[in-house]
């Protein structure tokens, strides 16, 4: 979807603000919202779908709402979209019925193991061939994505050279939506800041942005 | 006082002040934070009694990443490739496998890039879709990380927005601008500051700050 998350190439916000000695985390509610939000991924999961509960937000609240007050309310969403939790229930804070989990909440042990260990999204079995090599030329497709996408607006029907092949990754656009995980090559591509933001540019500049297979096309 | 003054004033005041602004967005009324407060509390307990959540691994995650992740740990890898040309070769061919050796690695560091800065070159990284970051070297991002304004304007005007952090460049150098959009990390590796030649990896890795690592800045001279 095109929403508001999809930032880049925007100049209307503002100097960037910085904070001096910005501790870790800014209230407690925030230490456990951020803790509910991995801890929950164990059944809330995979990261694309909790990033699209994100990109669903209404756009004024998005950009007037913190960091932490967005994964507030991709847990809720997560939540009540699962089945697991409603509104009234989230308004009292007790459960009015509970709805069986498939194994119990993972435990400190077992978070720990996760943090430790991560969650890789590549899934190389060496029968996926990439289509493009490092140097070739390829543009970003200009199509519609209705649901979640990790093809950013500002490098649509832009052309861009393969610099690196990162192997083949967990395709975003399907598994945040459970169409399956559909991995396929995933490439950093180099687009020209002349590309991206105009003819009158003169800077050295470049963005470099990962994107799998299905976003590209030869640009030959 | 013209009108234009009145207005510069007014931002002035703002800058100072720093009231809740919606684009600035770690900020937050008493108010705000007490609704919060109280609606995550609840939120907690309800998760806890459906058992989608454990308070003890709550506890372990906010301890994990409150202190022993953090930008230290990166400044021990990029102090480790500045003493040892090997490692660095390493770092820079596979930075996920380089910085496992010193310990590191996990969550959002699955699949790390190390981009080396150089006199012709020099790397920032972004995320303009959410907030992506190598959390096993650099811990959880700092809130401007985070906000629109970096977001949105370092990939068209990062000339601009590392002024702002105090980094001037030239023309002749050539910026790269790092879109994190999969879950690729990236770790910028700085200049070795001029002056420091001698110095073992914990002298130097006291001057390699977080903001150099992501890219505004460069590390400390000695």
């Amino acid at each position: 979807m095109n929403g508001i998350h999809d930032l880049g190439g925007m100049t209307c916000f503002g100097p960037v603000r910085r904070e001096e000695g910005e501790p870790v985390f800014h209230a407690d509610w925030e230490r456990r919202v951020f803790a509910m939000n991995l801890a929950g991924l164990a059944f809330l999961g995979p990261v694309d779908r909790a990033r699209h509960a994100i990109e669903r937000m209404d756009p004024v609240e998005y950009l007037a709402t913190s960091y932490y007050e967005h994964w507030l309310v991709e847990v809720i969403t997560l939540a009540k979209d699962l089945g697991y939790v409603t509104d009234a229930e989230i308004e009292s804070g007790r459960a009015a019925a509970i709805k069986p989990t498939p194994f119990p909440a993972p435990n400190a042990e077992q978070v720990e193991g996760l943090v430790r260990h991560g969650m890789p999204a590549t899934r190389d079995d060496g029968r996926i061939t990439p289509l493009f090599g490092v140097g070739d030329a390829v543009r970003a497709r200009n199509i519609e994505i209705t649901g979640h996408t990790r093809l950013a607006r500002y490098v649509r029907g832009k052309t861009g050279v393969v610099a690196a092949h990162r192997g083949s990754h967990v395709f975003p656009d399907t598994v945040a939506h459970d169409r399956g995980e559909n991995a396929q090559p995933l490439y950093t591509v180099r687009f020209e800041a002349k590309e991206l933001w105009g003819e009158n540019v003169t800077r050295r500049d470049c963005v470099y942005s990962d994107l799998w297979e299905d976003y590209l096309e030869p640009a030959t | 006082m013209s009108e234009h003054d009145h207005r510069h004033d007014h931002d002035h005041a703002h800058a100072h002040e720093a009231p809740p602004s919606p684009y600035h967005r770690s900020e937050r009324t008493s108010e705000r934070n007490a609704e919060l407060t109280e609606r995550v509390a609840k939120l907690e307990a309800l998760l806890t009694e459906k058992g989608l959540v454990a308070k003890d691994a709550l506890d372990k995650l906010v301890d994990v990443y409150e202190h022993d992740l953090g930008p230290m740990n990166g400044a021990k890898v990029v102090a480790r490739a500045w003493v040892d040309p090997a490692f660095k070769q390493r770092l820079l061919e596979n930075a996920t496998s380089a910085v496992a050796e010193l310990g590191f690695g996990g969550l959002q560091g699955e699949h790390l890039v190390a981009v080396e800065n150089t006199p012709q070159v020099h790397n920032v990284v972004v995320c303009t879709l959410c907030s992506c970051y190598p959390w096993p070297v650099l811990g959880l991002p700092p809130a401007w990380y985070k906000d629109a304004a970096y977001r949105s304007r370092v990939v068209i005007d990062p000339r601009g927005v590392l002024r702002e952090f105090g980094t001037e460049l030239g023309d002749d150098v050539e910026v790269r601008v790092w879109d994190s959009s999969a879950e690729v990390r990236y770790l910028v590796l700085p200049e070795r500051p001029a002056g420091t030649d001698g110095w073992n990896e914990e002298q130097l890795a006291a001057i390699v700050g977080r903001d150099a690592m992501i890219g505004v800045t460069r590390a400390l001279p000695a």
